[in-house]
């Protein structure tokens, strides 16, 4: 089984309660589902969709076909109406026709006359969409009970009530051709976002603050950690991401393990920061959760065009760490990695993610910390009667105090400095070893960046290169392009800079697949690495790549 | 007792010989031993500019930031670490302008910090371009024709959003100004101090015509007064009243809410949350038949 439903509707419109309770349904049916969203950047109206990949294993990557479509309106049936497959179906509130392939489901007068109100709509269209598929309807109203249960026991038996007669509705008119069942099966699953666990990592790994300014589609990661504080996070909205960057730095500054999140524009307006974090060596962690610009570009959409800023961004030379996970299982471990990378080498760690991965949610097999979670690496403040910040130290980075640890004094500059952080202009005997610390930190972390993951590369004759939130999709495209024979494996880069040193892969054909238009990690591979990229396939529409957008332009453009 | 000898600093000073932020570096001294704050005790934040050096001439903790950055840093600093004093200096360049969105927000919050503004009236260390406190008309060497916008009233912007200390001194009167200094300091929530430190390189006028119209806040002003305070407050260009021009009882301060739930110290000190709590909330993940 591998099914794709959308749920379309108006922003406002109610279609994430409807696709998170399905989603749950096949959950509780024993089902994973990849959820991925697709909207506009507004509060009410437009054109907007929740996706439901349900599949008997774990398919974490999206379709941008639908076996079923759910429209709310009519001009969503009209919007999406391209994206059904052949033999798909479409529900919508629209009467009854003789089409085949249609259920007209009158949403609101069900809802009406079944829940007493037309706010129960959308549990008559969820009725409709798990008739539509198969699910018991037990399962449902399982689901709609856990998520109206805070609410009184009449607003779920409204909701039940309204999603059983939007469930009577589609099977009804589907009398004669009733979809098949999945047998319930006994399994479980982890259901989350990168984004959600991204926060839980923060705090596992001693995060203490964070300050941020809102910004799509970076915003739910210190909302997470608000709305629990038993995280323990202090979390401050900015006045701007200038304020966010700086605040962080002296939080850090002051001992504690502290981060930001944003994305572009944001990171754009933090770029000074990042140079300072380089300058004073002092560690943190930066969500950079992309979306496609220039400018203010699509807020709520999808892209991978800042990889070579993440890299580069800031003046001067400094090290960083950029990390780009590709799931939340992925997403825990490299955010717990940034912090100690930050810490042990005192630099700034940017983890990149994207609007896709920030808007999806997985079922994963499991969903854990790592066995060990690495400590602070703060000096003892006893072991030494003098302190100098920046004193010359093997690896390039010197033993940190933080502000107020024992009877010591830190000082930290933005301007060339001493060894013990005062301001310089020495140019023979400071600035030139001061340089060669701080650089001398990025040799230490490439010797311990992770190299890339290769994946069916040994008989490959082509391999597709990719980064960040593609894994899933080019695993899947591997997957489908090796059943009808073709020789292609794939190499994933998760850690991305300082760039690990390793050769090209020895296949006939390498390629990079991503999410921009001008082949950013292709120009990173050929310029530090040497590696022969024969061509890049880029996606720079907004939407995410999936597998088969990726078989189809191998299937026109064979190498 | 702290002497104001343990806050000598070996870095060579910058600063043009005679120029008054000499005056305010030992007044803070001076203010700063009278508190005992020893050192380590003490974190000072700066932005760019010459202003933003004194931190390197004074022995403390030293957070020499980006220009017009050093507000926010310095809250992050006062989060994660409450027990130090910390205090912001820097120009009126660095603050009032390039981070006058900071000033601004800050007072919003009220952090328990001290913010000094070495309020020259031009950017000095770029060599004499108008400041957001050059007075109106005045020629500088950008702006040829005169300054052609007014002065920004921080300190009344100040009273109006509530912060409890704000106040202004005279670089040329050390006695006043580490008294000034000591009370801010003290003071609990953020306290606003605007030092007039006349620019003996850039500036229209020399100290002594400063000295001539700066004139200590009569004894009957009452502190707690908005209106009169606002009064005073308002830079009218050529008298300049000083002392502490409002003064509230403190309030509550930023992250008091945070501390009350987590715990008081340094953040540096908690121990890390129990993985358990991290774990449970990812067993919540978990959808089980």
């Amino acid at each position: 089984m591998d099914r794709s439903l959308f749920v379309t509707g108006a922003a406002g419109e109610g279609i994430q309660t409807i696709g998170d309770v399905v989603a749950r349904c096949f959950l509780r049916h024993g089902y994973p589902v990849f959820v991925s969203q697709e909207f506009e950047s507004r509060i009410r109206g437009g054109h907007s969709s929740v996706r439901i990949r349900v599949a008997d294993s774990p398919r974490n990557a999206p379709r941008a076909d639908a076996d079923v479509l759910l429209a709310l309106n009519p001009s969503a049936e009209a919007h999406y109406a391209d994206a059904v497959c052949a033999d798909g179906l479409t529900i919508s509130p629209q009467s009854l026709t003789a089409e085949a392939n249609h259920l007209g489901v009158p949403f609101v007068p069900l809802a009406t006359t079944h829940g007493g109100r037309e706010v129960y709509a959308n549990a008559v269209a969820a009725g409709s969409l798990c008739a539509a598929v198969g699910l018991p309807f037990a399962v449902l109203e399982a689901v709609l009970g856990e998520t109206f249960e805070k609410r009184g026991d009449a607003v779920v038996r409204a909701n039940v009530d309204s999603a059983r007669a939007g469930f009577d509705e589609a099977a009804d008119q589907l009398a004669n051709e009733k979809t098949e069942i999945p047998p319930r099966r006994d399994m479980t699953y982890a259901f989350a976002s990168a984004h959600g666990t991204i926060p839980l990592a923060a705090a596992a790994a001693g995060c203490r603050f964070i300050a941020a300014y809102p910004m799509s589609p970076s915003t739910g990661i210190i909302t997470a950690f608000a709305r629990h504080p038993e995280l323990g996070v202090f979390a401050e909205q900015a006045e701007d991401e200038i304020a966010a960057i700086n605040m962080t730095l002296g939080a850090s500054a002051a001992g504690a393990r502290a981060m930001t999140a944003t994305s572009g524009g944001g990171f754009a307006l933090m770029a000074e920061g990042l140079s300072l974090a380089g300058m004073i060596e002092t560690p943190i962690v930066i969500v950079v959760a992309q979306r496609p610009g220039p400018a203010t570009g699509l807020p709520t959409r999808t892209a991978q065009e800042d990889l070579l800023f993440a890299i580069r961004a800031g003046h001067g030379e400094f090290p960083r760490v950029v990390l780009a996970p590709s799931d939340p299982q992925d997403a825990i471990d490299l955010t717990i990695r940034a912090f100690d990378l930050a810490d042990r080498h005192q630099v700034p760690a940017i983890l990149l993610t994207d609007q896709f991965l920030a808007d999806s949610s997985f079922s994963l097999d499991r969903l854990e910390l790592p066995v060990e979670i690495p400590a602070d690496h703060l000096a003892d403040p006893t072991e030494m009667d003098t302190y100098a910040r920046y004193a010359p130290s093997d690896g390039g980075a010197s033993p940190r105090l933080a502000f107020g640890q024992g009877g010591h004094t830190v000082v930290l500059d933005s301007d060339e400095h001493t060894p013990e952080g005062h301001i310089t202009e020495d140019l023979k005997a400071v600035r030139p070893r001061a340089v060669e610390k701080r650089l001398e930190k990025l040799r230490r972390l490439r010797s311990e960046i992770r190299p890339p993951i290769a994946d069916r590369t040994d008989d490959a004759e082509l391999i597709l290169v990719g980064w960040g939130s593609t894994k899933h999709a080019i695993a899947e495209a591997v997957d489908l392009l090796r059943a009808d024979g073709r020789k292609v494996g794939s190499v994933h880069f998760a850690e991305l800079w300082p760039l690990p040193k390793v050769g090209p892969p020895a296949a006939k054909h390498t390629w990079t697949v991503e999410g921009n238009a001008t082949g950013q990690l292709a120009q990173l591979l050929r310029g530090e690495l040497g590696w022969p990229i024969d061509k890049t396939i880029g996606r720079w529409d907004g939407l995410p790549i999936d597998a088969r957008f990726l078989v189809q332009h191998l299937t026109e453009k064979t190498p | 007792m702290t002497k104001i000898e343990e806050y000598a600093s070996p870095v060579e000073n910058q600063w043009c010989p005679g120029c008054p932020n000499y005056g305010i570096l030992t007044a803070l001294k001076r203010a700063l031993a009278g508190l005992d704050l020893a050192p380590h005790r003490v974190c000072l934040v700066s932005g760019i500019g010459q202003a933003a050096k004194l931190p390197h001439y004074l022995k403390a903790n030293v957070f020499n930031g980006l220009h017009g950055r050093a507000i926010p840093a310095a809250i992050g600093i006062h989060v994660a670490h409450p027990e130090l004093k910390t205090i912001v200096s820097s120009g009126d360049g660095d603050l009032y302008g390039e981070g006058g969105n900071h000033l601004l927000h800050a007072l919003r919050r009220n952090p328990d910090i001290t913010v000094i503004v070495h309020n020259n009236r031009i950017y000095a260390l770029t060599k004499g371009q108008a400041s957001p406190t050059t007075p109106r008309g005045e020629r500088t060497r950008l702006q040829f024709g005169g300054v052609e916008a007014d002065p920004t009233q921080m300190l009344a912007t100040a009273i109006v959003h509530g912060c409890t200390f704000v106040a202004r001194g005279f670089a040329g009167d050390i006695d006043g100004l580490s008294d000034t200094l000591a009370r801010a300091i003290g003071h609990r929530g953020l306290s606003l101090v605007d030092v007039i430190q006349p620019c003996i390189t850039w500036g229209h006028h020399p100290v002594d015509w400063y000295r001539e119209r700066v004139v200590p806040i009569a004894e009957e002003h009452d502190p707690t007064d908005r209106g009169a305070a606002i009064g005073l407050a308002i830079d009218v260009g050529d008298r300049f009243p000083i002392g502490v021009l409002y003064e509230l009882p403190p309030a509550p301060t930023f992250a008091a809410s945070y501390r009350e739930r987590v715990g008081d110290g340094p953040m540096v000190d908690l121990p890390r949350i129990d993985r358990s709590v991290v774990e449970q909330h990812l067993d919540r993940l978990i959808v089980s038949p």
